[in-house]
């Protein structure tokens, strides 16, 4: 094999060494590619905004399908209630799709295939949610671990199980994206080394693969972006409208 | 050409792999860079999050509104102008009724007149005529009253002239005209009348 597949996920300091007290907070590829996606983000809207025309342009018009995409499905999951937080998930959408896009050019890095990336924005998903869930209901959140019409045999395991799952939350809101992003980045990586070693003869066949893993991945990471988003628009759901 | 760049890129992968010390399982695992990760995410992400939260996401919700808005006044006009066209076409329909009716009453004052007309150039006619027909009988009258006079006069210088070259005697006029008119007192009622 010509390279580790896990190679691509290395991070390395650019720049400096900068720390802060005994951390190390020196900027990395990885903080490269996030100011890269924001920058990115922060370009294509600003120039979506520009003109402000009453018959959008092309830019306009896909900044406004994107307004209209995550403010459809925040209403559509968590209803009118979740309206203040519609910053704060299509911003999460934005990053999130865009880090994933960016990740699939060649030699770029993918940010949201580390897992403390995606821990970090889960957690703090996870305590906000938890937070604005207290703050609502007061300590009539917790009836969110008992479902209404369990037999009262049964309660305690059911309590047990609700409140495993809602901690496993984070848990699995990051694994499943860092997951993806790094199972899909390390075939296409093997696939790509399969190519080279089996030469200019054998090569292809790996090589078509390739080309069809990379329209899957950016389909995945288009997917993982939503589902990222959706599930954190139905956690804000339970926050905000307690159905138990 | 291919087999040429395809080595340049394996012999640039390995100097990669060269120039980093080549990790065990996965990087994501180790924690070397874990807090530089974290910090450059809240700060690029509140960045990000302010950015869009603040300037971008109002003006694209403003331009939607107003497109809304736009959208909802073109068609309050659109029912409007309908409304309109409607109200238009029912004036143009009441005119167009109420032409017709004073055309149709034009046609009948004109007939009434022309009719009037006709009946008094007929009845002016005919008192014309019958004045000429009364003028000519009167004529005619005339004309009978004098033939006979003349008649008679005719009688009288005939019978006389009759009487003179017959029996060769010179009558008085007088007695002649009295037997004369006498005669035709007589007899005229019966040719003339």
């Amino acid at each position: 094999m010509a390279a580790n597949p896990m190679h691509q996920f290395n991070v390395y300091r650019i720049g400096p060494e900068i720390k802060l007290g005994t951390l190390d907070i020196s900027f990395t590829n990885a903080s490269l590619f996030m100011a890269l996606s924001s920058l990115t983000i922060i370009i294509l809207f600003f120039l979506g905004i520009k003109k402000k025309t009453i018959i959008p342009n092309k830019i306009q018009l896909l900044t406004e399908l994107s307004y209209t995409f995550v403010s459809k499905m925040i209403s559509d999951t968590a209803g009118s209630k979740a309206k203040p937080y519609f910053g704060l998930i299509f911003s999460l959408f934005m990053f999130v799709l865009f880090c994933n896009m960016l990740g699939m050019i060649p030699y770029s890095f993918t940010v949201t295939s580390h897992i403390i990336v995606t821990f970090v924005l889960a957690a703090f998903i996870f305590i906000g949610v938890t937070i604005i869930g207290f703050l609502k209901h007061g300590l009539g959140y917790l009836k969110l671990f008992v479902p209404s019409g369990v037999p009262s045999l049964l309660l305690p395991l059911i309590i047990v199980i609700e409140v495993i799952s809602y901690l496993s939350r984070p848990v699995s809101l990051s694994v499943r994206l860092f997951a993806n992003m790094m199972a899909g980045h390390t075939m296409l990586k093997v696939f790509g080394g399969f190519v080279i070693s089996l030469g200019l003869i054998g090569g292809w066949l790996p090589l078509s693969f390739s080309v069809a893993l990379t329209g899957l991945e950016i389909l995945v990471a288009f997917l993982q972006a939503y589902v990222f988003a959706i599930l954190t628009c139905i956690y804000l759901n339970d926050a905000l409208n307690l159905h138990h | 050409m291919l087999v040429r760049l395809t080595n340049y890129l394996f012999i640039f992968l390995l100097i990669n792999k060269e120039s980093f010390a080549a990790e065990e399982g996965m990087p994501q695992l180790n924690p070397e860079y874990w807090v530089s990760q974290i910090f450059w995410l809240v700060i690029i992400f509140s960045f990000l999050y302010i950015f869009l939260s603040k300037i971008i996401l109002p003006k694209i919700s403003e331009t939607l509104e107003k497109r809304k808005l736009q959208i909802l006044d073109n068609l309050e006009q659109a029912e409007k102008y309908k409304e309109d066209t409607q109200n238009k076409i029912n004036e143009y329909e009441k005119i167009l009724i109420e032409a017709k009716k004073e055309a149709k009453s034009i046609i009948n004052e004109a007939k009434k007149k022309i009719d009037s007309d006709i009946n008094f150039k007929k009845d002016k006619l005919e008192k014309e005529i019958e004045k000429e027909i009364s003028d000519a009988e009167k004529e005619i009258n005339e004309l009978k009253n004098n033939s006979i006079e003349n008649i008679n006069k005719i009688a009288i210088e005939a019978s006389t002239d009759l009487v003179k070259t017959i029996m060769n005697i010179e009558l008085n006029k007088s007695n002649v005209s009295a037997i004369v008119e006498d005669i035709s007192k007589k007899k005229a009622e019966k040719y003339l009348w």
